[in-house]
């Protein structure tokens, strides 16, 4: 009986290493796919297949947002703090969209090298404090824990 | 403490063992909640970018905990089960898959909602979300190898594997975030110096999710005795207990 349940711990030791490797090698395989968005860095040095759709990621630059005549047209620069792209974008904005916010942007790069984007999404990130600190922590100097798409750095 | 173990593993014993923990944890759980829903949604204070839609946090991020460590619970049953065989690991297996597939259907939903307003859409292909959903899959799978083999312990042998394996599905879900670009925020850093989360928002938070775990505890307690009378009728000791009622 002993040597039994041995048996079948060393068996479910056995299944479970296996399917881990088998796991790790499929995720590595698969890890561009599984990425959400690229940045701008990513785009820039033409790692990215910008022939067809593809999500890109990173922070609306300050000051760098101009409303089109229509009212529905937005244009901006993305970046990653490294790396820029223009973004063109004509539909509605989430409301979180702002300067300085982290967005995903789903679309394609046009001749001008300018990211025509079909769909905006903000991103928003993991700190969560009410308005007064917030304020607090701007007037201090310390950075302002607005959105950085950590991950993506 | 093996020796502990070695009696809760006998049907009868548990079924006694249990029925005195279940008044404690069902009058926990409900304290413990009403606390914090009350914190929650009414003391804390609102977010200084989302302002109220942030409150379903108080629900989602417990629930999204619970639905992986429900999921660890039922691995190491699992492995019980596989490994020494006893009644209760099985019992325990199958009826922690229900209890964690409403979980994490409950942090799909509240996730969905909530992000709607936030990002601008219910659903994305984002890694999160993915394995996240891949863990419900995972729960209905389990559930589902119980209701299509009739005899219940040639059923928990094939459902402990399953269970076992798909643990490797919980660090992918941990660390998704920090592996991958996706669109679902980083893990919040709860113990360090400065806190993702305000205390003011942070301490209802803790209060929920240890309410989540206590009212698991007590599900699961019920929910095990009742499959334990059901499976064990035909034995002296459940005619005697339900004569004696």
């Amino acid at each position: 009986m002993r040597t039994k349940r041995k048996q079948r711990l060393i068996f479910i030791v056995i299944l479970l290493v296996g399917f881990s490797c088998a796991a790790a090698l499929g995720l590595y395989a698969m890890r561009q796919n599984i990425m959400l968005f690229h940045t701008p860095s990513e785009v820039n040095s033409g790692e990215v297949a910008t022939d067809k759709l593809f999500r890109i990621g990173g922070l609306v630059v300050e000051g760098s947002v101009v409303k089109g005549n229509d009212g529905l047209t937005t244009e901006f620069n993305l970046t990653d703090t490294m790396d820029t792209v223009e973004v063109r974008f004509t539909g509605l904005l989430p409301d979180l969209y702002r300067e300085r916010q982290g967005i995903v942007a789903q679309g394609k790069l046009n001749d001008a090298g300018v990211f025509v984007a079909q769909e905006v999404l903000a991103k928003h990130d993991e700190n969560y404090m009410p308005p007064e600190v917030a304020a607090a922590l701007k007037g201090s100097g310390a950075p302002h824990p607005d959105s950085i798409p950590k991950s993506s750095y | 403490m093996w020796s502990f173990f070695h009696k809760l593993s006998s049907p009868k014993y548990y079924y006694e063992w249990s029925g005195k923990w279940i008044p404690w944890l069902g009058g926990i759980t409900i304290l413990l909640t009403a606390l914090g829903v009350y914190w929650g949604l009414v003391i804390a204070p609102t977010d200084y970018q989302q302002g109220e839609s942030y409150r379903i946090i108080f629900i989602h991020v417990p629930a999204a905990w619970m639905s992986m460590f429900i999921y660890m619970v039922m691995a190491v049953a699992g492995f019980i089960a596989l490994v020494w065989k006893t009644k209760i690991s099985e019992i325990v297996v199958s009826e922690c898959a229900v209890i964690g597939a409403v979980f994490t259907a409950l942090a799909l939903i509240t996730g969905m909602l909530w992000g709607k307003p936030t990002w601008g859409t219910y659903w994305q292909w984002d890694a999160r979300l993915t394995s996240e959903l891949i863990l419900l899959f995972l729960y209905l799978g389990v559930i589902s190898i119980h209701s299509a083999i009739e005899d219940p312990r040639i059923a928990a042998r094939a459902a402990s594997v399953l269970a076992i394996v798909g643990i490797i599905n919980i660090p992918i879900i941990h660390y998704s975030v920090t592996w991958w670009n996706s669109l679902h925020q980083p893990n919040m850093e709860l113990v360090s110096e400065s806190p993702s989360m305000h205390p003011s928002m942070l301490i209802p938070l803790l209060i929920m999710a240890i309410a989540f775990k206590v009212y698991f505890g007590w599900l699961l307690f019920i929910r095990v005795r009742n499959e334990i009378i059901s499976r064990e009728r035909s034995t002296n000791w459940v005619k005697k207990l339900i004569l004696a009622s």
